[in-house]
């Protein structure tokens, strides 16, 4: 029964994963990321760590994916671009290197003579990864870890709040000037102004520093009154 | 317990395959995702086998740091966009800000 389980959710998992690489849309491998997820939670849960498939499907399969969901839809799920220099090539090499990092990996933990390799795991007490055991272990012998944690959870997101944000500053001064250029007087900055030929009523300062908006729409309601 | 290592090796490998052949950067964070959860699998597979819980511990700090790098990479993409920068790993060559 046990082993029915471990190679359904192996093959969700394997399979998920490969539809994370191979998929062409990015919306697409977001939700076969989703179900690679939950099997994985599933492979958790027959390692009897509760507490750790728990807070796989909340915290990855529900928040963090619903992050990628939103960013996909904001940034626009297009298909990638081809480039003239990636043939074929490419994708063949990374197979290969795939491939080859496989084996090694295989041959590395199957020939590390682990005794416990082969066997169904050691024995565990009845409360073994359970959300009370895992809880003691991190406020009691992981408790620097704990904080460190937490403390890189907050600088990563007042990152991301610093990165994504909209430059109020900048946007605010572009639409400034465009207000003040749409209120200048036909002709202001050419030739025609320094000739004096513009339009004998309106003489105004020219407001050809771009960096004094105000000042300019100060002198704007006054000057440009005809006598 | 040698099959559960060899499916965290398998998408240990898939993951970095598609990190190499992929161009958009949210598949390369997807596919770091997926490396990082191998690692979670062979930790937790590891701590059934010695019957300790210090793996499961390990486990749920880098789904931590996961979440961390999600966050700030999503971040990077957003800015990215907002400036009309390409969306593509190959043309952002370059550390400008």
């Amino acid at each position: 029964m046990s082993q029915f389980f471990f190679f359904l959710t192996a093959i969700i998992a394997v399979a998920g994963a490969i539809g994370v690489v191979t998929l062409r849309n990015p919306f697409y491998s977001v939700l076969s990321l989703v179900c690679h997820l939950f099997a994985l939670a599933g492979l958790f849960l027959l390692l009897q760590a509760e507490f750790v498939a728990f807070a796989q499907v909340v915290v990855y399969a529900g928040a963090v994916m619903v992050l990628y969901v939103f960013v996909v839809g904001y940034v626009g799920g297009d298909d990638e671009t081809v480039h003239p220099w990636d043939g074929p090539a490419q994708k063949g090499i990374a197979f290969v290197f795939a491939g080859m990092l496989f084996l090694e990996l295989c041959l590395a933990i199957l020939g590390s003579g682990l005794k416990a390799l082969d066997t169904r795991g050691a024995g565990f007490v009845p409360g073994f990864g359970s959300p009370g055991d895992i809880g003691e272990l991190l406020l009691t012998k992981f408790l620097f870890a704990f904080e460190a944690a937490s403390v890189l959870l907050l600088v990563a997101a007042v990152g991301a709040v610093v990165l994504a944000r909209r430059r109020g500053g900048i946007h605010d001064e572009e639409q400034r000037l465009s207000f003040t250029e749409f209120m200048r007087p036909i002709g202001t900055g050419t030739t025609a102004e320094g000739v004096g030929t513009r339009d004998a009523g309106i003489n105004l300062p020219a407001p050809a520093a771009p960096a004094a908006p105000r000042s300019d729409r100060e002198t704007l309601p006054t000057g440009g009154e005809r006598p | 317990m040698n099959w559960f290592v060899v499916v965290s090796a398998m998408i240990f490998c898939i993951g970095g395959a598609g990190v190499i052949t992929r161009r958009s950067p949210l598949v390369t964070l997807l596919c770091l995702e997926l490396m990082l959860n191998a690692g979670n699998l062979a930790l937790i597979a590891f701590s059934r086998m010695w019957g300790n819980e210090e793996g499961q511990i390990f486990a749920i700090i880098v789904m931590v740091v996961a979440a961390c790098e999600v966050t700030v990479g999503l971040g990077v993409i957003v800015a990215m966009y907002r400036r009309r920068l390409p969306i593509d790993v190959d043309d952002m060559r370059e550390l400008h800000g």
